[in-house]
Formats: C-alpha cells, sequence, structure tokens
C-alpha cells in the first residue's frame, strides 16, 4: 500500500465547512457588487462614499475571514486527532481506514 | 518648481533636470543597506552543513520555512510591487477611478479566493515535494503537455513583470535627474547597476534574499505612507477640495475622443468592467509563478491562511497610495520625464520631491525602488524554478541531481534578469506594459488545470490543454484588437465588449469563460470516446497533510513510516 494512502485526517462534519463556504462566498461577492457603493453620498471628511467605503471594507474583509479561520481550523483540528490520538497503535487504525 | 519645470517642458530643447543630491544620498545609503543584507541572507537561518543553497527547495524556497511574519512581509512585498505602487496613482491621476481604483476590490476579493485554495495547494506540493504549480498539474494530470503548458505560461507571464519593476525603478531615477545624460549607456548605468547587485544576492542567497530586504521595504512603505496621508490632505485644503479639483479635471472633454476624460465614480456604464477587472486580477495573482512561491515557501499548512487574514492590511495602504493621484492633481503636480514629455507614471514620486524635504522624499523614493527589487527578484527565482523543473528536468534530464537542479536555476535567474534589463532598455516601455496586460490574461487561462486540480480529478487532461489553448488564442486577438483612442496603437487596454453583445469587461473573465466552457465540453467527449486519462499520483489524503505528516518521498524510500511524530501539531 502506498504511504499516501494513510489519511491524514478524520472525516469532515459538513456543518463547519457549510458556515465557511457561505462566508466565503460573502466575502468575494460582497466588494464586486459595484452598483451599492458606486456614489458620492455621504462623504466621510470630504472623501466620496466610493472610497471609503471600499477601504473601510478591507477590514470588514478581515474580520470575516477570520472568522472563518476559527472555524476552519477547529474543524480541522478536530479531524487531525481523530486520526492521531486513537488509542495506543496509530498505524493499526490507519491501515484499517486506508483498506475501507 | 512646477512651474519651472512647465517651462522645461515648453522648451524646445529640454534643459537636463538637476540632480538631487540629498534625496539620491539617502536612496544610496539605503540602497548599499539592502544589498549588503541580500548578500547575508545567505546565512539565514541556513543549518552549517547546507551552506550553498544546494537544492531547490534550499535556493528556490527558503528552504520551505518561513513562519507567519516572514510570510507577511514576503507576500506583502512580493503582491504588492513597485510597479503597482507606481502605476495605480498614475491611473487615477491620468483617468480616475475605473483604470486605478479597482485594485483596492482586486486585493480585497483576492484573499477569499487564496484562503479557500492555497491551503491545498500547500499540503499537497509538502507531500509530493512539489515547487512548481506546474509540478502539481504534472502529478495530478500525468500530463507532461499539460504541465509544460502551464510552466510556459508562467514563465512568459512573469518575464513582462519583472520587466516592469525596472521600469518602477526608471521612473524613481528620472525623477531624481538620472537617466538624461546624451549617453545612452551612461543614462541606464544607475539601472545596470542595481540590477547587477541584485542579480549577484538573488544567485547567492535565494528567496532568503527578498524575504529579509521585504522587511525593510514594507517599513519604509508604511512610514512614508501614514506620513504622506496625515500631512498631504490637510495641506492641499482637505479631500473635499482634492476631489473637487479631481471632479474638474476628470469632467473635463478629451478633445481627441470627445467624451470625459474619466470619472471619479465609476459610471453605469463602466460597472462591469470595475467588477470584472477586480475579479480576474484577483483570481489571476495567485495563478502566477512568484505567487506560489511564497505560499510554498512556508513552513505549514495554515501560515497562508493566516497570512490572508492578515495580508488585507497592505490593501489600505495600497487605497491610501492611490488618492495619492488626486492629491497629486490637486497640487498642481507635473510629471515631465527626463525627454521633457509629461509621463503620468513619475506622478507620485515627483509629488514626494515637489511637497517634502529632500531627505523624506529620499526615503520615499527608496522605498519604491526597494520596493521593485523585492518582486524581481522572487520572480526571477520562480520562473527560474519552473524552467528547471518542468522544462530541464521533465524534458531534457529526467534523473537530475537537487544540486544541479539548483544550479540551473540559479543561472536561468541571471538569464531572466539580464533579459528583462535588455527588454526594458532596448525596447519602449509601451512594449513591457503591453505584455504585462496580455500575461494577466493568459495566466488566468491556466486556473482551470490548476485549481481544479485541487478539488476533483473530473476534467480530463486533454480537455483542460485545449481549454487552455482557445483561451490564450482568444484573450491574445482580443487584446490586440483594443485601440488606444488617443495614439490608435493595438493593446489599447484590457477591457472589451462580450462577442455578442455590448457589454464591456476584462478580457481575460471572458477568455476564462470560453476556456472553462471548452474543458467542460470535450472532457464529456473525450471520457465518451475513451481518450486515455493519465496517472494521478496524489490522493486525497495528500490535499490535507500538514507539516509533520510523512513526505510520500521519504515514505516510498524507507518504509519505517510510522515512527511517532517528533512533535504532533495537535494538543
Amino acid at each position: 500500500m502506498s504511504t499516501s494512502e494513510a489519511p491524514t485526517r478524520g472525516p469532515a462534519r459538513p456543518m463547519p465547512y457549510v458556515i465557511a463556504g457561505i462566508l466565503l462566498a460573502i466575502a468575494i461577492i460582497a466588494p464586486l457588487l459595484v452598483p451599492l457603493y458606486a456614489r458620492a453620498d455621504p462623504p466621510l471628511f470630504g472623501l466620496p462614499f466610493f472610497y471609503w467605503y471600499q477601504i473601510l471594507s478591507v477590514f470588514i474583509e478581515a474580520f470575516i475571514l477570520w472568522i472563518t479561520y476559527l472555524i476552519v481550523i477547529r474543524e480541522d483540528n478536530r479531524r487531525r486527532a481523530a486520526v492521531r490520538t486513537l488509542p495506543d497503535a496509530p498505524h493499526i487504525d490507519s491501515s484499517t481506514a486506508a483498506q475501507k | 518648481m512646477s512651474a519651472a519645470i512647465l517651462g522645461l517642458a515648453a522648451a524646445a530643447t529640454p534643459a537636463p533636470r538637476p540632480v538631487n543630491g540629498v534625496a539620491l544620498a539617502v536612496l544610496v545609503v539605503i540602497f548599499v543597506g539592502v544589498a549588503v543584507m541580500g548578500f547575508l541572507a545567505s546565512r539565514w537561518r541556513v543549518k552549517p552543513a547546507e551552506r550553498g543553497m544546494k537544492s531547490l527547495d534550499e535556493w528556490g524556497l527558503g528552504g520551505r520555512g518561513f513562519g507567519n511574519w516572514i510570510t507577511w512581509f514576503l507576500l506583502g512585498g512580493d503582491l504588492y510591487t513597485a510597479y503597482t505602487f507606481i502605476a495605480v496613482p498614475a491611473a487615477i491621476y491620468s483617468t480616475g477611478s475605473v483604470t486605478g481604483f479597482f485594485a483596492v476590490p482586486y486585493t480585497i476579493v483576492l484573499y477569499p479566493i487564496v484562503f479557500l485554495l492555497m491551503a491545498r495547494l500547500w499540503s499537497v506540493s509538502h507531500r509530493h515535494g512539489f515547487v512548481t504549480p506546474a509540478d502539481f498539474v504534472g502529478g495530478r494530470y500525468g500530463s507532461k503537455a499539460l504541465s509544460t503548458a502551464v510552466a510556459l505560461t508562467g514563465i512568459l507571464a512573469t518575464m513582462p513583470y519583472i520587466a516592469l519593476q525596472l521600469v518602477g525603478i526608471k521612473a524613481v531615477l528620472e525623477v531624481l535627474g538620472l537617466g538624461n545624460a546624451s549617453n545612452p549607456l551612461l543614462a541606464d548605468l544607475p539601472l545596470i547597476i542595481a540590477f547587477v547587485v541584485l542579480a549577484a544576492y538573488t544567485y547567492t542567497a535565494g528567496l532568503r534574499a527578498p524575504a529579509t530586504i521585504a522587511v525593510v521595504k514594507d517599513l519604509l512603505i508604511y512610514v512614508v505612507i501614514i506620513v504622506a496621508i496625515v500631512w498631504l490632505p490637510s495641506h492641499f485644503g482637505g479631500w473635499g477640495q482634492i476631489f473637487q479639483a479631481a471632479d474638474a479635471k476628470m469632467s473635463a472633454i478629451n478633445p481627441a475622443t470627445g467624451k470625459a476624460v474619466g470619472s471619479i465614480i465609476p459610471g453605469a456604464t463602466s460597472m462591469n468592467a470595475y467588477w470584472t477587472l477586480a475579479l480576474g486580477s484577483a483570481m489571476a495573482l495567485f495563478m502566477y509563478p512568484h505567487s506560489i512561491t511564497g505560499v510554498l515557501a512556508t513552513k505549514s499548512r495554515n501560515v497562508i491562511r493566516r497570512n490572508a487574514v492578515l495580508l488585507p492590511l497592505y490593501t489600505v495602504v495600497l487605497g491610501l497610495l492611490a488618492l495619492l493621484g488626486y492629491i497629486a492633481i490637486k497640487a498642481g503636480t507635473i510629471p515631465v520625464g527626463a525627454n521633457g514629455v509629461i509621463n503620468p507614471q513619475l506622478v507620485v514620486p515627483q509629488l514626494f520631491l515637489d511637497n517634502f524635504p529632500a531627505w523624506f522624499a529620499g526615503i520615499a523614493l527608496a522605498a519604491i525602488a526597494v520596493g521593485a527589487l523585492v518582486p524581481a527578484a522572487i520572480m526571477s527565482i520562480a520562473a527560474s524554478n519552473l524552467f528547471t523543473r518542468n522544462i530541464y528536468r521533465d524534458l531534457i534530464k529526467p534523473d537530475a541531481t537537487p544540486a544541479q537542479e539548483a544550479k540551473v536555476s540559479k543561472i536561468t535567474s541571471l538569464v531572466v534578469k539580464f533579459g528583462a534589463l535588455i527588454f526594458v532598455i532596448a525596447m519602449d516601455q509601451s512594449a513591457a506594459i503591453n505584455m504585462q496586460l496580455l500575461g494577466g490574461i493568459w495566466i488566468l487561462q491556466t486556473f482551470p488545470s490548476i485549481v481544479a486540480g485541487l478539488y476533483t480529478r473530473w476534467f480530463h487532461r486533454r480537455a483542460l490543454l485545449l481549454g487552455w489553448a482557445v483561451g490564450i488564442a482568444y484573450g491574445t486577438i482580443s487584446a490586440f484588437n483594443v485601440i488606444n483612442p488617443v495614439t490608435k496603437a493595438h493593446f489599447g487596454g484590457s477591457v472589451a465588449v462580450i462577442p455578442f453583445t455590448d457589454i464591456p469587461i476584462y478580457i481575460a473573465i471572458t477568455a476564462f469563460v470560453i476556456n472553462a466552457i471548452v474543458a467542460i465540453v470535450f472532457t464529456l467527449v473525450f471520457r465518451a470516446v475513451k481518450v486515455k486519462e493519465g496517472t494521478d499520483i496524489t490522493t486525497a489524503n495528500d490535499y490535507g497533510a500538514d507539516e509533520h505528516d510523512p513526505k510520500v518521498v521519504k515514505v516510498t524510500e524507507k518504509v519505517k513510516w510510522l515512527e511517532p511524530e517528533p512533535d504532533s501539531p495537535i494538543v
């Protein structure tokens, strides 16, 4: 058997990935909806809305990605732990898992 | 000062610009400091036994050990290039929002895409020792034709990008009063010296050189931009007045086209261009070999994800820098080149020189010039890695040792840099700009092969190759057919109407959609007629592997793969 058949992670739970996927979709689509922000009013310190909104949205976007990161990492660690911390002999479990 | 320059521009034979001694001295000092750092980097985090950079992992990927901080600086320096810092404000200064400010949504949309894709690419590359995106495509689809196509596209798209970094340095030198000597060789001498030094320390230290220099460059850029954005607007009567001046310039009618010069807020007809430029550029950026080199140089799977959260800080800097283009309109900056002709690319360096003490202007210009060295180094390394792995090793010498690979890559990096240098010195600058525009369209055509492969093996290798070819052909032809309304030259821009409609959008997106449709349709066709599939050397497990998971190559060599890992990343 090839080494790369040994699982690196346990099975995924769909929910965290669905939520992360929705957050990423929002993060990708929102900045592309130009008609929503292509206007001058209301200005901030003399900057038209178009400009200050887009600079502000950088921070909103980073925040969304941070939340997504926390969700994905939590699930990733759980899946990894599912493979690694099985009682005493991880190799037996790995090989049986690979045979399935 | 600007009045004097205006006089200069009007004169029949322009007198040479005076050299700004103080600013030039500051620039030279920073440049020398950076060069010393570049050479010292060859010993940075290198075990004594590995001195001399004897493998591509060491030379071309910095030992594959960069953590969160170094990666943040490295990718910041890699993605936000000096040319961006020159060209974006220049575009804003000339025609306003659509051609320039799309860079902000572009570098916002970029990070969710990076978050989604790059951790998987890191994992599979780590497991199999892939150094380039073409390595991955070759391993995934078992097709040398497809991996060669991806490699060639990467090399061709990167070359003009390197040349543009030189254009960035040239802009700085021109504003400082260099580059207008009567002897053409002497005029380009400072540029040649700068590039020879860069080539020497990249050859010696590999990716570690730009990684260390990036730290200096980024700190300089942050300081400069904060000072500029705090001081300049209040000096010129606040943002309200700045935008009034900008609006007046943009709504004036250009006699050559009979239309307004530009607009400070995109109108209904240009909104599709705005968002497709942002999306297409964002999808393309991490297909460029230099971006992927930055990703594969990281230490573990999630460094790139953490960086996707933190890198947007550079987008804020880019947005503020873009606004300097409008400040320059209000300030009456006149960007006149060494030959006495107005060149918008000089607008930011000129703005700093006009409005700040010479020593500070020197720091600002040095930040831009050093900012050109970092991406130029990474790009030349990435292009060399592609050549070495996917042309030299795959097609010429399949049994090349790691030491031979490193040697070939080092030499190729010199060839690539001098190629770019000759390109910029011998040819018109607009040739480099046109090529870069084409490069962006081309590189997006590798997206289906690289990205679909990260998630599915559904696509047929021949269908992907066909889609790539059709996408490249369509993109090249329609970019050629864009005519500049003023100069009547070909390659006049990157926006064209979708075929059979009148909606103007970014050409790369149209080409990408055609490419994807061809790939899907022909996958079905080839599968129906049972054209042979290639061998996939990867498995589903490879795409989730992390730092301490055994590497596939290592394990096939010695079967002792069940040793407990040194320290498990979990707990």
